[in-house]
């Protein structure tokens, strides 16, 4: 620093004045000490930014106000000692100095206390923090479960020490004394948040049926203190173990004003550690004697419903008409019949016989029986004989009809027999003149086809076909069709003419002739 | 009636009651009988019902000893308990 020969070799204009001329590393060294003399042991007031936990286990933030910012670091050492964990946006008050980084031309704050600023400030933290596990849904009403209504295991997380495990127990003692499996945790500073996690996640995990028994309830305790003092029940990874234990889970943190983000979670709040133990049992007691009151009224209920059933069949009973009264009604309505029996039996006899006598009289002997049949056939006899008289009289005079009948039917015979011949006669002379016959005897000739039927036109035939042509004599003469025309073969349709007209009277005058039997 | 009955004739549905279950069923039958107008038959089955479960409920009152076990953990990690002494 008092290096006068390097000031007189640059000559500066400025004179005596100019301060002497010094190295970077002289510079910053210089720095260095005046800063950390200055301010060997600080208190600074600021918001938490850029917190960082390193892999090395220190802590690297800054803190800053509205107009300015300072690097901040907390080394390994004393940030496993932290009465609270720095987050981003906490306004704290750190303790600490200051120290220069020469290689970068950097001062930082090296904290050995750290501590919220204030109330207010950790109050709001803690509010913007539960707002916001809110919002996850952590402390939902549907996540809550019911609190056993007489645990057999209670898993107690709190200090080993102290009164809050003592009040439980005592509690306990005095209302249900039960099992209770006790982890013992720290419950202030920075390592109680992990203890407690770890302990709730740690009875969740044991297994039912193990060797140590599985806890039905979880109480998480702590006495009353400062909010500084109960920050562990405050830490996220406390509140998230307490809202997903499977084991419904008591929270009993400080006095009853002191509420901690754990109690959002858990399934009920205490307000204090005693309080926590009257929730998780019933008194034993009152449970006693309800117990035995509900026996004796299940004695009494049955005692009433057997003495009442007894009762009616008592009273059903008395409705019941005595047996021997019953008996002696009967009794003398059998003896009252049966004295009745001997005389009515006598008089019956007496009845029958009567009329046994009356049908006697009435009964007929046979031989007058036969007597009076013989009489009717007799009569029968007699009318019998005089009808065959009779009717032999009518059988003569019916013969005599029948000789004059027969001599009148032979005469009427013979008159309509000579009427017929007669008739046959003229009609056979008739039939005779319009016989196509007389046409052949003219000189015509009857043409018919194969089949026999008379050929009228000479479209009707083919070359080659068979004709039969009848004379006069009723001579047949058998033919075939050479050709067919219309002006040749004059005799042909001379013969067909006369023809047209006698097949209808064929059938009429020779109705026995078969004319086609002959034609063949 | 049968008032004594030992822990051994409780019906095995009625042994794996919890106690708040079983004195709800108590009450249950309780309240039933009183009301008088259930059939003998049914009344006396409801009513030896009710004696097993009064007795699984003494029973279960009966089992009222204070154990307190703290608990460590082993080489393993795995939780143990040693018998504590917090009172």
């Amino acid at each position: 620093m008092t290096d006068n020969l390097h000031d007189d070799l640059l000559s500066d204009p400025v004179g005596d004045n100019q301060p002497p001329v010094v190295s970077v590393s002289e510079l910053s060294g210089d720095v260095k000490r005046t800063v950390e003399d200055k301010f060997a042991y600080v208190r600074v007031r600021g918001e938490v930014s850029g917190f960082k936990r390193a892999a090395s286990g220190h802590l690297y933030m800054a803190l800053k106000d509205a107009d300015a910012v300072i690097d901040a670091v907390c080394w390994k050492g004393t940030a496993g000692k932290l009465d609270m964990q720095p987050e981003d946006g906490l306004e704290v008050i750190a303790t600490g100095r200051i120290t220069t980084y020469a290689a970068r031309s950097k001062y930082q704050l090296v904290i050995d206390r750290i501590e919220v600023a204030g109330e207010g400030a950790l109050l709001k933290m803690i509010e913007e923090r539960r707002k916001r596990l809110a919002a996850e849904g952590l402390f939902d009403a549907d996540r809550k479960r019911q609190i056993p209504f007489l645990p057999e295991v209670i898993g107690v997380v709190t200090s080993p020490t102290g009164a809050v495990i003592r009040d439980i127990l005592h509690r306990l003692e005095d209302r249900f004394p039960r099992h209770v499996l006790l982890w013992p945790v720290v419950v202030q500073g920075t390592t109680a948040a992990a203890q407690v996690t770890a302990a709730i996640e740690g009875f969740n995990r044991i297994a039912p049926g193990g060797a140590v028994p599985r806890p039905d309830l979880l109480i998480v305790a702590r006495g009353g203190g400062s909010l500084e003092d109960l920050m562990a029940f405050n830490e996220e990874n406390v509140v998230r173990a307490a809202a997903g234990s499977d084991i419904p889970l008591i929270s009993a943190v400080g006095h009853e004003t002191d509420t901690t983000l754990i109690d959002f979670a858990s399934d009920r709040r205490a307000p204090t550690p005693t309080a926590a133990a009257e929730m998780a049992v019933p008194v034993r007691a009152d449970l006693i004697a309800q117990v035995s009151e509900d026996e004796a009224r299940l004695t009494g209920g049955m005692t009433r419903l057997l003495r009442g059933r007894s009762q009616e069949v008592t009273a059903l009973g008395r409705g019941l008409p005595a047996p021997r009264r019953i008996l002696e009604t009967a009794m003398q309505r059998v003896d009252d019949w049966a004295e009745r029996l001997g005389p009515g039996l006598v008089r019956m006899l007496q009845t029958k016989r009567e009329a046994v006598a009356n049908q006697g009289h009435q009964l007929v002997k046979p031989d007058q029986y036969v007597d009076s049949k013989r009489r009717q056939l007799d009569t029968l006899v007699a009318q019998l004989s005089s009808a065959k008289a009779g009717s032999e009289a009518g059988i003569k005079r019916d013969l005599r009809d029948v000789g004059s009948f027969a001599g009148r039917l032979a005469q009427a015979q013979l008159r309509l027999r000579t009427t017929a011949a007669q008739q046959l006669e003229s009609l056979a002379g008739l039939l005779e003149s319009y016989s196509y016959k007389g046409v052949l005897d003219r000189g015509f000739v009857l043409v018919r086809d194969a089949a026999g039927a008379p050929v009228l036109s000479a479209e009707a035939l083919s070359p080659g076909d068979g004709i039969a042509l009848t004379f006069r004599d009723d001579g047949q003469v058998g033919a075939t069709v050479e050709n067919v025309g219309t002006g040749e073969g004059s005799p042909r349709p001379a013969a067909k003419r006369p023809v047209r007209a006698k097949p209808k009277k064929k059938p009429i005058s020779d109705g026995d002739d078969d004319p086609q039997g002959s034609l063949l | 009636m049968a008032n004594e009955k030992s822990g051994a004739e409780i019906p095995s549905d009625i042994a794996a009651l919890s106690f708040e279950d079983a004195l709800a069923q108590l009450e249950g039958i309780v309240r039933s009988l009183e009301g008088g107008d259930s059939a003998l038959d049914d009344a006396i089955a409801a009513y030896e019902r009710g004696a097993a479960l009064k007795q699984h409920c003494e029973n279960k009152l009966r089992q009222a000893q204070a154990r307190v076990e703290k608990i460590s953990l082993g080489a393993d990690g795995s939780p143990e308990t040693t018998p504590a002494d917090a009172g």
